[in-house]
Order: structure tokens, then C-alpha cells, then sequence
């Protein structure tokens, strides 16, 4: 399938006129398996990615079972009301080939854009969210919604480029007021007037766009992609416009949130955190059911986490490289505890898209999910055995409820199969190690038939 | 040297009749390249306020920048705008206009009032935008332009039947356009024969202004663009002089400090409130607070050696702050001077600088030596290996009471000791304070030993280190390097050390005071110049960064990552966010 970007898509809204939106076909939506909406369009496919810091202790978070019947062991017992929805790699590696392993950024930056990282300032070309959101998110409210639960508006997993990160929601009721604020367009809504004030807005920044252009000739090539990355920015909005003057299809599923009218205490307590993080994927989730975005970024924690356990004098990050193994045990007991609590997050997080009924099925059956994190065993900043879970059923492409061995592989396994899942057609992702042309077959329905 | 007769050798005007203005001491310096940078959350807030007053509000933040080269507002001519970004531009803008328009201030905020509320008035819109663009533009709107902005108001007005509903969405618009958000640098001449060329005075007096204020040139500054003011020395003296006494320029600094010391790190800052339960998010933000109140007072109000707010026991106390410094509260933020034999003196024993360099439930050596090195002497502390081997520290039988115990250990190591000894030694003597800011003698029962060294002095307590850190030469040429890279944008290249040495032995004679050193950088050539139109990338955009070598050769076995060869040493200096006590 040829690739289809944004822009592309976007082009028919220039002169102003309203366009039907292509959207290009998935392969998700070619599945028998897929339910179709109440109009006969098939279900919208979505994806998203989760993100936790500080890997694991693999004797009590890997499976010792593969396949369908795999066990929980005490780390990840949490997930057990979500196992069958999910998948478990475990035993993939990050190669960082001649580039340093830089601790906590390598791992995950590997895993999100199939490169290693020169440094610390290096995102070596966009991740994997935003080159699905060029392919799917051109046609919805938001391209892509990205959020964190630390309420630190520095941590997001999400990057067009080194300089230009997807800044983050991390505030709860700042992200209810721009999802589902005065400028919500309620699909369900039982009357609907095009605003006259949004025809002239939408007129106006023809204008403004007219300005980019000429401004773009003026400067020298690095900052004239800076300014064509603007006006590409601008086009949107041109389009968010156009949109508030259609009247949306009405969607089931689409309930508006109770408000939010306060946010909740920040801080860096794991249960300040699990509050937050509860918050934002409701609201995550309801964003999706209304159809508002098709990809989504969540990041539990950054990779360098910093979550306080109260009681306990050091923060999660410090925890996995100072705490003492107990030796009867086996590992780390309190940076444990904070894997815990990531992987109740996770739970969390993949129940609450069961929660929404779509079609025959729920949510989750529409949505591809990758949850990755930065090494395998941080006490000793491994790049090796990492874990990576996928979750969701993507429109019936996907199976759940496995445990797969990566065997030592590259973890972009995933990312590519993301990649094929959305439709972008690439023959490998990936640079020298990292490159794959392999999908975790595994997980892929149409490797049974 | 620079020579005079350089400027008169280039055809520009400009440039000769500046060619007396820089100091006559300054070297050859083509400058830096023409920037566009995004402009900031702040300098939108400040401009704005400027344009239409203090009652016009946004409670909104724009996407933070990232950190480069040791300053935020250098990502600025890096970063990207995303579409989500883009949005949060639009909702800001959208706010901010509709209050502009509000009929409780569309009396005082509007400049004319229409014929008839209920239709365009093209005379009154073309009032409004022609003085509001320019401000906002940071130049005269062209004809071309002011004709594009009244015209769209007109059609709006007369779509929606309201003059004032066809300014704000025309205003909404102007306030997402690229010539506003973006602060684009250029230049009318042809370079030299050293590459420079003289930015024009509108981007001049945008540098300026940014960098002074933290917010576009006003009508001030614009005018005197306008007349070709900042073109002549005697004018551009003037104008510097005046942004220098402007009540702005204590915006200026403190965006500039708060961006210095890293205080953005204070969004984040969480302490474990089982540990530290009386440090609250007002604790902190007070401590942000009193030293920005320390550094305004002390450097611009009373324009005292920049040295010296290392020292210095007078400071201001809040409600909040007060149990902390354990002394009694008084009401608001009021004046107060630490007693002589006092261990708070200076900035370093501050509860901005302790508790921010610490974990949430802990003091840490480490953290704060890194600060300090890093964000006040302008010095690289390389990251730890990834392969470091943690098990002294993990050994459940050590019984370190106190955090000079802890450290100690990694000295032992030869893989720990190449960064500690360059952090723990000045880090160690903060050890007066716990992790909330507190002063104590004691942990865990014992007493704690405060002695230390930096570069070579040794001292006994924190006080000795304040003074050592006044003393050390490169805490004003830090000052001076992160000044220069601040307004102009971008890091200093290594071929700028003599510019900037130049700018630090001209501090000194001017008694380390700031305002003295942002007059030097704001009227020296360098400061006004640009190279050629092309891109310097940023790993090329390095700044002079004093490296500190690691002499220990690191262990080669190790490793447990098993995509890394063995043999692996490290001796590369980087920034990272990475630390471990």
C-alpha cells in the first residue's frame, strides 16, 4: 500500500471547501473478524503506546510459561483481569551498536524509532507514534493526544525530532478543557448550528498562512522545515475548524466526561501518580470512543522515574541501583514495589478501553497498544531482556493472551508490527542492528489462515 | 584587537557609524548566525502585557523548551512547533483577544471608537491594528500588511454584523502568526571581510529586548529603530541605558537566572511528605521566589558585586520559608539578614539550591555538586557508565550514617571516583542541610563533617565554601558565557573565547556588577552581528565548556550489558539527567 501522509489528505482543505477526509484502508480493517459502525463504515482502527521506567527483575516478572497458558508471576500479577487482552514479549534487545548505552534513554528511544541514540539530546528521527499518526491522524480533531501521569510537562515519550518533543497533557483538568471544553464537538448532540465566528476564523488564518509561506522564503533551509513544520501545523487547525462547521456522525459510545473542575495534587507519590494516571485515561479513552484522535501516547512514569514510595528516602530510579538485593527473596524489594504499581497502571490503563462498548465488541478490540519501557534490568542499565506488552485486538488482526519469547531479537519486532498493522508500508524499520523486516508473527492472525 | 578602521573599510553606514561604540579592547568576532527562535510562554506573557496592560490575562503554558548547551532559551532557535503546539498557541491567542474586545476594556484598549458598533469601520480597525501590529510584529506593519489585517476585520465585522467581533478574530489571528512567534533575525548588508554582517536595527532592537526584558521592544525602543537610533553609537548607548534602568529589566533577570539555575526543575519538585511533611508547593514555590528576590536585589536594585550573592546573608523571608530557616514568621515577604556567624550565606545555602539538589527524601552531595558545577561554573560532570558495578553500595551489612560514609564508597571504585571526586567534595560541605533545606549537625546520630575542597581550596564548612566559590575565576566568566548565549540565542562557539574573555575582563574592572557586564555585551560589535545566513547545527553549536578530565582509566570488566563490548571506556563529557546520590 502506498503511503498516504497527511498532508496528503490534507490538501483538499486548502481552498477552504469542505472535503470528505480520506482516510487510507488499513490493514486491521480488511479483517472478517472487524464490526462496522452503525452507517456501514468499518470500525475506526487506533493505536496507541504506553510507556513505564525501569524495566523489571526478571525472576518474578517473566513467565517461566509461553503461549496461551502463561503464568503471572509475583511482579506482574496484576495484570491477570487483563492477561487475555494483552501480549508479552519478553527477551528482546536494544542494539546500540557503536553508540554509547546511554542509561535510561537508549532502551526506550530504540524501541520508539528503531535507531540507537547518539546522545542524550538525540531522537534519531521521529517515533513510531508520529509516523502513525502522519498514515491515521490525519482525519480526526486531534492528530495525536499525548499525556503523562508525573505532571511534568517534560516527560513524553513522543518526538516529531530531536528539538521538537510532543510536549505532554499532564494536567488533568487542562486536558478535560481542551478535549472536552466549550469547543467539543458532540457527536450526539441533538441540534447543531455551524458558529458564523468559526467561518471567519477558518477565513482569517488564510492569512495566516499566506504569512508562513512568505516568511519561509526569507530563511535559511533548517528553519524554513522549522516554519513548514508550522504551517503543516496551521493546516491543521484549518481543519479542526472546518470540522467544528460539520456535523459530526453520531457515535454511541461517546459519552462527555463528568467535568473537571479541579486538578488533583501534583506530586511524585505512587498513588499521586496512580490518581493522575486513572484521570487522564478515562479521559484518554473517552477521547478515542468520540473519535476525537486515532493515536494516543501515555507515559506512566518517565524512564528515568522518579516516583517516591512515602516512607521510603529514595525515589524509584535511585531505588534500582542503591537498593540491597535480599538475598532470601532474590531481588530488589522496593524498587519491586515500584514495578508493581507500574504494572497495576498498565491494568488500569487496558481495562478502561473494555469499559467502552463499540460495535459488537469494545474498544479495545479496535485499538493496537505497545507499552514499552527503558531496559531490562535497570539496576544495571541491561539492554538486553527487555519486555515489551502489546494490548488490544486491532479490529480482529491481533491475537491476545500470549507470552513470546523474543529470543534476544530486536524489540523494533514490535514497532514494525505496529508499523504493518497501520498500514505504513515499509519494508523494514530499523537501522543497522535494530532493523527488522520480521512482525512478531506470533500475534498476527493472518499467520494462522 | 578590533580595529576602527575596519568599520570604515565596510560600505555600510551602519557599521561606521558604530565602529566606535564597542569597547576598544574587543576582539575580532563575526558574531553569531542570524537566529529565528520561538518565542517562550513568558516573553508571549510579557509582551503581551506590555501591548495591553496587566488586566489582560493567560493562564496558559506553552510547550517547554529543551535544554541546550545549559540553557533553555537556546533550544529556542531550535524548536520545532508542532500541531499540538500550534493549538496551544490558538487557545491563548483566542482568550487574550476575546478580553481585549470585552466591553469593560475595549474603551481603553481600542484606540477609537466605531461609527456604528454593528458594522467595519475600516478607519478605526486600521488605528488599531497599525499601532497593536507593530508592537506585535516588533516593526511597522508594512502597508501591504496593515491593508491584509483591516480588510479581514472589515469582512468579519460585516459577517457577524459587530466591529469588535471583527477586530478580535483578526486579532486572534495576529497573534498566531509566524511574525509573532517567531523572533526572526536579519540583516539588510553584505558581510564583510570577517562574514559579519550588522543585524538590522529591528532585530537589533529585538536581541535586545529579549534578551534584557524578556519581551518585545515597546514603543521606545521601536522608535528609536524607526529613526536610525540604534544605528549610531551615541543612540545605541542611549537606548541601553534606558532598558537598563527600565523596572523591565528585573523581568529580564530573573527569566534569565530562573533559566541559569535550572529552576524549571521546580514544576517537578516533590518531596516524600512522610519524610518532609511541612515542604508543601507553597514551601517551594517560595523558595523559587526568595532567591529570584535575592538576585534582583542584590544585582540590579542595589547593583552589588554578582560574586558576592555567593556570600551574602541578606536575603527575604516569606511565611512559608520561615519554619524552614527556623526564625519566627513575619507577614509577606520582608527583608532579612542571616547573623554573621550564621551557616546561610549565599545563594548555595539557600532551600532553593538544597532542596531542589536532593532526592525527595534525602540530601544528596552528588546532586548538589553537580548543580553547582554545571549550572554555576559553567563545567561538564560526565554521566555515570552504564556498567558500573553498584554492589558496595548495595552491601546490606555497610552501616553508612552519614552521607560523607556513603559517598566514600564510590571513591573506591576507580569507575565512581573519575565524577565524584569533581561533585562530592564542594557537595559534601552542603551536608548542613537536609533534603527539605533544614540545617542540622547530625545524621543518623552522627556528627556530620562539613570540610571540603573546591579546586584546590579547602575549607571546613559551607561558609568557606562560599567564599572558595567567590574566589573561583570561573564563576564570572560562567556568568558572562551563559549571558552572551542567552541574548544571543544560542551557545557561544569555541571560537568565541576571546569575545568572551574580553566580556569577563571588562566585568571585573566594572566590579563583577550585572548591569555594568549586560551594557558591555549589549554595545559590543559581536552582540550586533551576524554571519552569513546558514545553519550551524547543534552539535556544532558547543559551548567553550571547561571539561573536567577523568584521569582514572575505567574497569573494563564490568559490564553486564551484553550489547556492549567489554573493553568500553568512557571518558567523553555529556549532559545527562543522571545521578545517583
Amino acid at each position: 500500500m502506498s503511503k498516504l501522509t497527511r498532508r496528503t489528505v490534507l490538501r483538499g482543505m486548502v481552498g477552504g471547501a469542505a472535503v470528505n477526509v480520506a482516510l487510507p484502508l488499513l490493514n486491521c480493517m480488511l479483517n472478517t473478524n472487524g464490526t462496522a459502525l452503525a452507517d456501514g463504515k468499518p470500525m475506526p482502527i487506533r493505536f496507541g503506546t504506553w510507556g513505564w521506567g525501569l524495566g523489571m527483575n526478571q525472576s518474578i516478572f517473566v513467565p517461566k510459561k509461553y503461549g496461551e497458558d502463561f503464568d503471572l508471576p509475583e511482579e506482574i500479577a496484576a495484570l491477570a483481569p487483563i492477561k487475555k487482552h494483552i501480549n508479552l514479549i519478553t527477551n528482546t534487545q536494544a542494539f546500540r551498536d557503536n553508540y554509547q548505552n546511554l542509561c535510561h534513554y537508549t532502551g526506550w528511544v530504540i524501541a520508539r524509532t528503531g535507531s540507537a541514540p547518539k546522545d542524550t539530546k538525540d531522537i534519531p528521527g521521529e517515533t513510531i507514534d508520529v509516523t502513525i499518526a502522519n498514515q491515521i491522524g490525519g482525519g480526526t480533531r486531534f492528530k495525536s493526544l499525548t499525556a503523562t501521569a508525573t505532571g511534568d510537562v517534560r516527560n513524553t515519550y513522543s518526538y516529531e525530532n530531536s528539538n521538537t518533543p510532543n510536549a505532554p497533557e499532564w494536567s488533568p483538568l487542562q486536558f478535560y478543557t481542551r478535549l472536552f471544553g466549550p469547543d467539543f464537538p458532540d457527536p450526539n448532540a441533538k441540534t447543531f448550528t455551524p458558529d458564523p465566528r468559526i467561518m471567519v476564523r477558518r477565513s482569517v488564518l488564510s492569512g495566516v498562512m499566506d504569512q508562513t509561506k512568505s516568511l519561509m522564503q526569507t530563511v535559511p533551509a533548517d528553519d524554513r522545515a522549522r516554519l513548514d513544520q508550522y504551517f503543516s501545523g496551521l493546516r491543521h487547525l484549518e481543519q479542526q475548524f472546518q470540522q467544528r462547521l460539520e456535523k459530526p456522525e453520531p457515535i454511541e459510545a461517546c459519552v462527555r466526561p463528568g467535568e473537571i473542575t479541579v486538578d488533583p495534587a501534583m506530586g511524585q507519590e505512587a498513588e499521586a501518580i496512580a490518581i493522575r494516571h486513572k484521570m487522564m485515561t478515562e479521559l484518554l479513552v473517552m477521547a478515542l470512543a468520540c473519535d476525537q484522535t486515532r493515536v494516543f501516547n501515555m507515559a506512566y512514569t518517565n524512564a528515568n522515574s522518579s516516583t517516591i514510595k512515602p516512607g521510603y528516602e529514595k525515589p524509584h530510579h535511585t531505588t534500582t541501583h542503591e537498593e540491597p538485593v535480599d538475598m532470601k527473596l532474590g531481588y530488589q524489594p522496593t524498587a519491586s514495589w515500584f514495578t508493581r504499581r507500574a504494572m497495576e497502571g498498565w491494568a488500569h490503563f487496558v481495562d478502561a478501553f473494555t469499559k467502552v462498548k463499540e460495535g459488537n465488541g469494545t474498544l479495545l478490540d479496535n485499538v493496537f497498544i505497545m507499552a514499552t519501557t527503558d531496559h531490562g534490568y535497570a539496576r544495571v542499565h541491561s539492554l538486553d531482556h527487555i519486555p515489551i506488552f502489546t494490548a488490544g485486538r486491532c479490529g480482529g488482526a491481533v491475537r491476545t493472551g500470549l507470552h513470546i519469547d523474543g529470543k534476544g531479537t530486536t524489540g523494533c519486532r514490535v514497532g514494525y508490527t505496529a508499523l504493518k498493522l497501520m498500514g505504513v508500508d515499509k519494508p523494514s524499520w530499523g537501522v543497522n542492528s535494530n532493523n527488522t523486516s520480521q512482525e512478531v508473527g506470533e500475534i498476527l492472525v493472518s499467520r494462522l489462515s | 584587537m578590533k580595529s576602527c578602521i575596519r568599520a570604515f573599510s565596510t560600505v555600510a553606514l551602519t557599521s561606521l557609524l558604530l565602529a566606535g561604540c564597542a569597547g576598544k579592547d574587543e576582539p575580532e568576532n563575526p558574531g553569531t548566525p542570524p537566529r529565528v527562535r520561538v518565542i517562550t510562554t513568558q516573553q508571549y506573557l510579557n509582551t503581551v502585557a506590555n501591548v495591553f496592560g496587566s488586566s489582560v490575562s493567560m493562564d496558559m503554558k506553552f510547550p517547554p523548551l529543551r535544554r541546550t548547551d545549559g540553557l533553555l532559551a537556546n533550544g529556542a532557535a531550535l524548536a520545532g512547533v508542532t500541531a499540538g503546539k500550534i493549538e496551544t498557541f490558538q487557545r491563548a491567542a483566542s482568550s487574550i483577544a476575546a478580553q481585549v474586545v470585552a466591553p469593560e476594556r475595549r474603551n481603553y484598549l481600542i484606540p477609537c471608537t466605531p461609527a456604528d458598533e454593528k458594522k467595519s469601520d475600516a478607519e478605526c480597525a486600521k488605528q488599531f491594528f497599525s499601532q497593536t501590529g507593530r508592537l506585535l510584529h516588533r516593526r511597522k506593519l508594512t502597508d501591504e500588511e496593515l491593508s491584509k489585517y483591516v480588510t479581514a476585520a472589515n469582512t468579519a465585522a460585516d459577517k457577524l454584523n459587530d466591529f469588535y467581533a471583527g477586530v478580535e478574530l483578526t486579532l486572534e489571528a495576529m497573534l498566531i502568526s509566524p511574525e509573532v512567534l517567531f523572533i526572526v533575525e536579519t540583516s539588510d548588508e553584505k558581510p564583510d571581510k570577517h562574514g559579519g554582517r550588522p543585524l538590522d536595527a529591528y532585530s537589533l532592537a529585538s536581541r535586545l529586548s529579549f534578551f534584557l526584558w524578556d519581551a518585545g521592544p515597546d514603543d521606545m525602543v521601536l522608535t528609536a529603530a524607526e529613526k536610525g537610533e540604534l544605528d549610531s553609537e551615541r543612540g545605541l548607548k542611549k537606548v541601553v541605558d534606558a532598558m537598563l534602568a527600565s523596572p523591565r529589566l528585573e523581568d529580564g533577570m530573573r527569566a534569565f537566572f530562573d533559566d541559569m539555575l535550572g529552576f524549571d526543575d521546580f514544576d517537578a519538585l516533590s518531596k516524600d511528605p512522610t519524610v518532609y511533611p511541612f515542604f508543601t508547593g507553597a514551601t517551594a514555590a517560595d523558595a523559587r521566589e526568595q532567591t529570584m528576590r535575592t538576585i534582583v536585589d542584590h544585582l540590579i536594585h542595589k547593583q552589588e558585586d554578582y560574586r558576592e550573592l555567593y556570600t551574602t546573608r541578606e536575603t527575604f523571608m516569606s511565611p512559608a520559608l520561615a519554619p524552614l530557616y527556623q526564625i519566627p514568621a513575619s507577614r509577606g515577604w520582608t527583608e532579612y539578614t542571616f547573623p554573621e556567624d550564621s551557616p546561610r550565606q549565599g545563594l548555595l545555602t539557600q532551600v532553593s539550591f538544597v532542596a531542589l539538589r536532593s532526592h525527595p527524601g534525602r540530601s544528596s552531595p552528588t546532586l548538589r555538586g553537580r548543580a553547582l558545577r554545571e549550572r554555576i561554573l559553567c563545567q561538564v560532570v560526565p554521566p555515570p557508565p552504564p556498567n558500573v558495578d553498584f554492589g558496595k553500595l548495595e552491601n546490606p551489612d555497610a552501616h553508612y550514617k552519614t552521607q560523607r560514609e556513603r559517598v566514600a564508597v564510590h571513591l573506591e571504585d576507580p569507575a565512581c571516583a573519575g565524577c565524584h571526586k569533581i561533585t562530592d567534595p564542594m557537595g559534601l560541605a552542603l551536608e548542613s542541610f537536609d533534603g527539605a533545606g533544614r540545617f542540622r549537625t547530625q545524621e543518623n546520630g552522627a556528627t556530620i563533617d562539613t570540610t571540603g575542597e573546591l579546586d584546590g581550596v579547602q575549607f571546613t564548612d559551607v561558609v568557606g565554601l562560599g567564599k572558595a566559590l567567590h574566589d573561583n575565576p570561573a564563576l564570572p566568566s560562567c556568568l558572562v558565557d551563559r549571558l552572551y548565549s542567552y541574548g544571543s540565542g544560542g551557545a557561544a562557539k569555541p571560537s568565541d573565547r576571546p569575545l568572551l574573555k574580553y566580556y569577563t575582563a571588562e566585568f571585573e574592572k566594572a566590579g563583577y556588577k550585572l548591569p555594568e557586564v549586560l551594557r558591555t555585551i549589549t554595545l559590543s560589535e559581536a552582540f550586533r552581528t551576524v554571519t552569513e545566513a546558514k545553519k550551524v547545527n547543534a552539535s556544532e553549536a558547543r559551548e567553550p565548556t571547561e571539561e573536567i578530565v577523568i584521569e582514572e582509566q575505567l574497569p573494563t570488566t564490568t559490564t553486564v550489558d551484553t550489547a556492549a563490548p567489554a573493553n568500553e571506556t568512557q571518558t567523553v563529557a555529556m549532559t545527562s539527567s543522571h545521578d545517583k546520590n
